[in-house]
């Protein structure tokens, strides 16, 4: 018989409610009109940027590998740009710098939860600052390689420098306007607490990136 | 849980659409009409790639005619080239990237899987203007000074990274060819978030995993692979346009002299481009395939009335392509000096794919072996699908070998296996997609007698096309090559070429019965009901078309696996996956009113 040929999916005995698909729409009772049709459940804003964070998560790993790959290939003429020229203190300064920021965030989502909206504000504030000046360092870091004769079409390493740095910054500063966005700005299919976890994620992620970054370029121009 | 989530929502009523020609047809959020704007784009690209490709072959065959509208009246190389670029470009973009995935993903996933619409409506929208823009750049470098750019889908550096020196098409056209692909990656990369973040959230009541289609399967998968490939190629896009307009020198070598002109770089390496290009272009054939996949196994069973053979060995198949997919670009580099242990160890990985392709193609046969077959168009298309894409994946086998390589590398022969099995089979695949759901999206219903002549028409066509490359291939005609009358050896081919244009010829004729079919269809078919194919899964549950939220305001629950056809004991040979274990003994009346 043919049905009998395969057993997983079919057969009236086995059916049943059984597992469920974690899905549902609609009915997180808010809304009404057209929006009622497609507000989606708030997790999936959270699913959405995790998603999201594995895109970006291999476009920095592309550059970073490249990078290895340059260094090491048979063509040679790889120059490290050396101690003498990697604006090293003001990176290592940043880097604390975002550091304190994710703590900073971490702080702020903290007491987000425990209901204490005004010292939220003052640490969500805090971090964005933070990123301000981690931004600030970066364009002082890129001085200093300039005024040492290092540009982005000088040789290999100080290309892969800027690119890397500006990759990662420009992301960063998406991350500030979202911070921003957080802060000044509501929605209705967004919920707060939605918005505050997914842009803490986004910013812890960004942090983490820079960490792999700073490594990459401290061992790659050795 | 369904019916508290029920009582504290909202009551479901039936949703207006927006009003107003802008946002109900151009800038709507809907994932239908996205769907069908993606379609409509591919249909364009198409028609575009088509064209290009039929200059190509009539060039080929006849290289000393005059063609009315080139100046001069003779194809000189390098508009060859830039017709073999642009061609290639928009057919693997364009058009089997944005159909399969982009047009019917985005109309099918949601309903398939009992969903109102996708996670994201408005990013949804932005993907689809993305890839639209996208299209526009690439066309515009049709008329930037110095024409299209000449080096190929895969636009190896120093060629391409280099600017006008190294051709006409090389200044303008190739800077507008990458920023089209950097705004293509953009548009899939958000696509792909919504594509993943639906399947793994938005699923109705009762639709675990191991009840998703299999076309549900390929979808995501397929997004899987977008998500972690197009960033890779962004990333290279960006690099190779520094290199073109800020001097920098990520892909050319120190000390390259083009054209008798010393270039001063400090000093790349031009395989690094190689690299990342295929570690995102092997993955991109897969994004080109898998959703043909889905949609052959669902019409094979749909159309055989017997349930899909094997249903978790094809979801894990799927997966195991994939995942291997990612491991296997070097096969693209054999030649390029590589060292031989990575050769042999690409090499391994890449006959590894055959596996679990060996293990799908089984179990397609599985699922007709027996079965009460219905010839219908879509299942035509559907066999088809599988025919090429074992015919095209043989000569993969043989590529895979590096010894075997090093000879058919940049030959014929590579064009034949990637134009059966990806080029011909992607595209059964989306005819099958258009003929099976054709009804569903526009509630009409195709011609069936102009289906099946179209069905063998391009069927016999595509393989008089591209089985003779294989020989002219192995017997050392180079691909890319403009004219093949300049060396003897080449010129003995000539009559093969003339064949194969021929046969081009006939098959792009055949395709005006495609496009005749569908448009008069559009506007004239028979109407269809709800469930025209008698299948089971939830699209069919629906009216044709959907309504704006899919089900009308009923919320479904999924009871059953996709694939029950012909169960013993069940009233009818179909159960609808949101019938209740007691109503499937009465028959689908229930499933039809959405109980
Ligand atoms: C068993 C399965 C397969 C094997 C072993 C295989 C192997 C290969 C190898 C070794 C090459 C490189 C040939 C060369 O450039 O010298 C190649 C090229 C190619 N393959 Fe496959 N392949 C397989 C399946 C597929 C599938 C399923 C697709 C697409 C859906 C595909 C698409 C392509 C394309 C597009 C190229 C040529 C790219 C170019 O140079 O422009 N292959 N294949
Ligand atoms: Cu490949």
């Amino acid at each position: 018989m043919a049905a009998s040929a395969v057993k997983e999916p079919i057969g009236i005995s086995g059916a049943g409610r059984g597992g469920n698909g974690r899905g549902s729409f609609g009915g997180d009772g808010r809304g009404g009109g057209s929006s009622a049709r497609s507000v989606p459940p708030q997790r999936t804003y959270v699913t959405g940027m995790g998603v999201a964070l594995g895109g970006i998560l291999m476009f920095f790993m592309a550059l970073v590998s490249a990078l290895v790959v340059r260094k090491g290939a048979p063509s040679g003429g790889w120059q490290a740009l050396g101690t003498a020229h990697l604006p090293w203190r003001i990176l290592t300064l940043d880097t604390l710098i975002l550091l304190a920021s994710s703590a900073t965030l971490a702080r702020a989502h903290n007491r987000f939860r425990a209901h204490d909206d005004e010292a939220f504000s003052h640490w969500w504030g805090v971090t964005a600052i933070l990123g301000v000046f981690f931004l600030g360092g970066q364009l002082l870091a890129w001085r200093e390689l300039a005024a040492a004769g290092m540009y982005l079409a000088t040789n290999p390493s100080s290309s892969f420098f800027y690119v890397l740095t500006a990759a990662h910054g420009l992301h960063l500063l998406g991350g500030i306007v979202g911070l921003l966005a957080v802060a000044f700005y509501k929605t209705r299919r967004l919920s707060r607490g939605t918005a505050i976890s997914v842009a803490s994620l986004y910013w812890h992620f960004m942090d983490g990136i820079w960490l792999c970054l700073f490594l990459v370029l401290l061992a790659g121009n050795r | 849980m369904s019916a508290e989530q029920q009582s504290i929502g909202p009551v479901p009523h039936r949703v207006e659409a927006p009003q107003g020609f802008l946002r109900r047809y151009l800038f709507s959020t809907d994932h239908k009409v996205i769907g069908i704007q993606y379609f409509f784009l591919a249909l364009t690209a198409v028609t575009v790639g088509i064209v290009l490709s039929l200059l190509m072959r009539f060039h080929l065959a006849w290289p000393n005619v005059h063609l009315p509208f080139i100046n001069g009246g003779l194809m000189r190389p390098e508009q060859y080239l830039a017709l073999v670029t642009m061609h290639g470009t928009i057919m693997i973009f364009f058009v089997l990237t944005t159909a399969p995935q982009g047009g019917f993903g985005n109309y099918f996933l949601p309903i398939q899987i009992g969903a109102a619409d996708m996670a994201f409506p408005r990013l949804n929208m932005l993907s689809f203007w993305l890839t639209f823009l996208a299209f526009v750049c690439m066309l515009t470098a049709f008329v930037v000074p110095g024409g299209a750019p000449i080096s190929g889908w895969t636009a190896y550096p120093p060629l391409s990274a280099l600017g006008e020196v190294t051709g006409p098409g090389e200044g303008m056209g190739q800077t507008m060819w990458i920023v089209s692909i950097g705004i293509f990656c953009l548009a899939s990369l958000l696509g792909s978030i919504n594509f993943i973040t639906t399947t793994i959230d938005m699923r109705a009541p009762g639709m675990t995993l191991m009840r998703l289609p299999l076309t549900v399967w390929a979808w995501f998968v397929t997004a899987i692979l977008s998500l972690l490939s197009f960033g890779v190629l962004l990333a290279a896009v960006v690099l190779l346009l520094l290199d073109r307009s800020a001097g920098t020198s990520f892909f050319l070598p120190a000390g390259l002299s083009v054209n008798g002109e010393l270039q001063m770089r400090a000093g790349g390496w031009p395989l690094l481009w190689q690299h990342l290009f295929w570690f995102f272009g092997h993955p991109e054939v897969y994004i080109a395939i898998l959703p043909g996949m889905g949609v052959a196994s669902h019409v094979l069973s749909n159309f055989s009335r017997k349930p899909i053979f094997g249903y978790r060995a094809m979801a894990v198949s799927l997966c195991a392509i994939g995942f291997l997919g990612f491991l296997v670009w070097g096969h693209h580099m054999f030649v390029s000096g590589m060292n031989p242990y990575s050769g042999l160890a690409f090499s391994v990985l890449t006959l590894s794919i055959a596996v679990p392709s060996a293990v799908k193609t089984f179990n397609w046969l599985g699922t007709i072996w027996g079965g009460k077959l219905q010839f219908e168009t879509p299942m035509l298309f559907a066999i088809g699908f599988v025919s090429f894409f074992v015919t095209g994946g043989l000569s993969g086998i043989f590529l895979a070998q590096p010894a075997l390589d090093t000879v058919l590398h940049a030959t014929y022969y590579v064009v034949a296996h990637f134009h059966l099995v990806m080029g011909v089979a992607a595209i059964f695949g989306i005819f099958a997609a258009t003929y099976y759901w054709f009804p569903k999206m526009f509630g009409r219903r195709m011609s069936e007698p102009l289906g099946k002549l179209h069905f063998w028409l391009t069927f016999a066509g595509a393989y008089c096309i591209f089985m003779p490359m294989h020989f002219i291939g192995a017997a050392g005609a180079v691909r890319r090559y403009a004219d093949d009358t300049g060396a003897s050896y080449l010129t003995a081919f000539q009559p093969v070429h003339l064949f194969m244009t021929i046969a081009a010829l006939v098959t792009g004729a055949a395709q005006l019965i495609f496009f005749y079919n569908f448009f008069r269809s559009l506007k004239n078919g028979a109407r269809a009901d709800a469930n025209p194919w008698r299948a089971t899964t939830l699209e069919w549950t629906t009216a044709s078309p959907p309504p704006l939220d899919n089900f009308g305001g009923i919320f479904p629950s999924v009871y059953r696996g996709p694939y029950e056809y012909s169960v013993p004991g069940a009233a009818e040979d179909f159960i609808p996956q949101n019938l209740s274990p007691e109503q499937s003994m009465q028959g689908n009346e229930g499933a039809r009113s959405g109980r």
